[in-house]
């Protein structure tokens, strides 16, 4: 299904059943994402019918600089799961932040946070700094 | 769509859109990788660069395109095919979803989807593109590929945060995540009370707007920041297997993304497709040109530190986020907060 004909199905469904501005937004990103993995498809299948196609035992070893490899995938040590750990925490007051962002501010009818929703998340900052700086005293910090 | 007084329907307006973005997303990444990585980083090195496909050889990305076209599709005996087949259509849709939110011009024409949680969609869809480099890295079966992205994650983890945290300032200031908003907020508004340059938030948030580049810089994965991709020890890290289109839709997605990023900053702390003290249809038709050239000015800053400034040691790359961005945009937001509420 092409882009075009999917814009067609789309808008029949939005005249059909009355979709709201909110649903027509997010059907535009899901078009996006068919339309994103037509245009791979597409210019892959253009390149399948270009491209040779000659099978070679030694192409299909992994590129090590020359010598042959042992092993496939060999193992790495991941050093940053404490990092990891960290990053759950502040993604998470991300998650938070973003609405109180939103809303403390007065909006066009007067209402917003104020002064006591700016104190909540100064208190919420400071423990989450807190505990930012216990990691970086803990030594959690350093790349060894 | 209302720029012509014309009744278009929805659909339809949004099969064109989706269509130019189609164009614009390999568009932007050819020009960005001309006149950018091919161009100014040899003129910078005293050397001409590429000059004989087509004038001053601006059609060598083209060609390189073809050329791309006819090559072998290897895949390794060991490699986990349909995983090593999905990565660089990850690595793709993230790119294209981010360009559904970027405005360029006022309406709801002017944007494909005007989200309501425009900034913090952007942010979410880029981060997808890490999945896709993790498992490219994953499925080559190569040890190079599997560091390489193993190095992106951690850096994606880190910088990630700073990125995020910067955006709040905007948000606090402007009162909604809606980008369409964000641009209005910024053309209409005044830095107390002096109101002849609206408000582009470069000026109020600038501790917001630095953090913003530098994270973007490592989400970017382009030099100090290029440890996961660095030719020099990795070969090119995750995408060290990937041979024909399939390594080229790496590179649309690198530059793709690299253009969306310099748009988003454009619009969050540029004012956007909006210049002040110009309204009307002539600005409306101007506003994706506006953007444009906000976008390559961005960009120009972007490939401008790329060319200059020498790698990151993994550690000191890891310390510069969590000891240095991270406190200091969150010190960012309890200033914008405090200057939100009491003045």
């Amino acid at each position: 299904m092409t882009p075009f004909q999917l814009s067609r199905w789309s808008a029949q469904l939005a005249t059909t059943t009355a979709l709201s501005h909110y649903y027509q937004s997010y059907i535009a990103v899901a078009v996006f994402g068919i339309a994103a993995c037509v245009l791979v498809a597409t210019l892959l299948g253009v390149g399948r019918m270009l491209r040779p196609d000659v099978a070679r035992g030694e192409k299909y070893i992994a590129y090590e600089s020359g010598s042959d490899p042992i092993g496939s995938w060999g193992q790495s040590n991941v050093r940053y799961y404490i990092y990891a750990l960290l990053f759950v925490i502040f993604d998470v007051e991300g998650v938070f932040i973003f609405p109180w962002a939103v809303n403390l501010g007065s909006n066009s009818n007067g209402v917003g946070l104020g002064v006591f929703g700016l104190v909540e998340m100064l208190v919420f900052v400071a423990i989450l700094a807190l505990g930012l700086v216990y990691a970086w005293r803990k030594g959690v910090l350093r790349w060894a | 769509m209302n720029l012509l007084a014309v009744h278009v329907p929805w659909g339809l307006a949004l099969g064109i859109k989706t269509l130019i973005v189609l164009i614009v997303v390999p568009t932007g990444a050819l020009l960005l990788g001309y006149v950018f990585l091919l161009k100014m980083m040899s003129h910078m090195q005293s050397r001409l660069g590429p000059m004989e496909a087509g004038p001053h050889g601006s059609l060598q990305l083209v060609a390189d395109g073809l050329k791309f076209l006819q090559k072998e599709d290897v895949i390794l005996a060991e490699a986990d095919r349909p995983v090593f087949k999905l990565a660089p259509a990850v690595v793709v849709l993230s790119t294209f979803l981010i360009f559904a939110v970027i405005p360029v011009g006022p309406g709801p024409g002017g944007v494909v989807a005007n989200l309501d949680v425009g900034v913090f969609y952007a942010l979410a869809v880029s981060s997808l593109s890490v999945i896709g480099v993790l498992m490219a890295g994953w499925a080559s079966a190569n040890k190079y590929a599997l560091l390489g992205a193993l190095r992106a994650a951690a850096q994606l983890i880190a910088y990630e945060l700073p990125l995020l945290l910067a955006v709040v300032g905007v948000v606090l200031q402007a009162g909604t995540m809606n980008l369409q908003s964000i641009v209005l907020a910024q053309q209409n508004g005044a830095i107390f009370g002096w109101d002849f340059l609206g408000n582009p938030y470069i000026l109020t948030q600038f501790i917001g707007f630095a953090l913003f580049m530098v994270a973007a810089q490592a989400e970017l994965t382009q030099t100090p920041f290029d440890m996961p991709v660095a030719e020099s020890e990795l070969v090119a890290g995750y995408m060290v297997e990937y041979t024909g289109f399939r390594f080229l839709f790496f590179f649309i997605g690198e530059f793709g993304t690299a253009t969306a990023f310099a748009a988003l900053a454009a619009t969050l702390f540029l004012g956007g497709y909006a210049l002040p003290w110009f309204h009307g249809s002539a600005a409306t038709l101007l506003g994706p040109f506006v953007l444009i050239a906000k976008m390559m000015l961005v960009a120009f800053f972007i490939f401008w530190v790329r060319f200059t400034y020498p790698r990151l040691r993994e550690d000191q790359l890891q310390s510069l986020a969590w000891k240095v961005l991270i406190p200091l945009a969150l010190l960012n937001i309890v200033l914008t907060g405090v200057f939100k509420v009491i003045v």
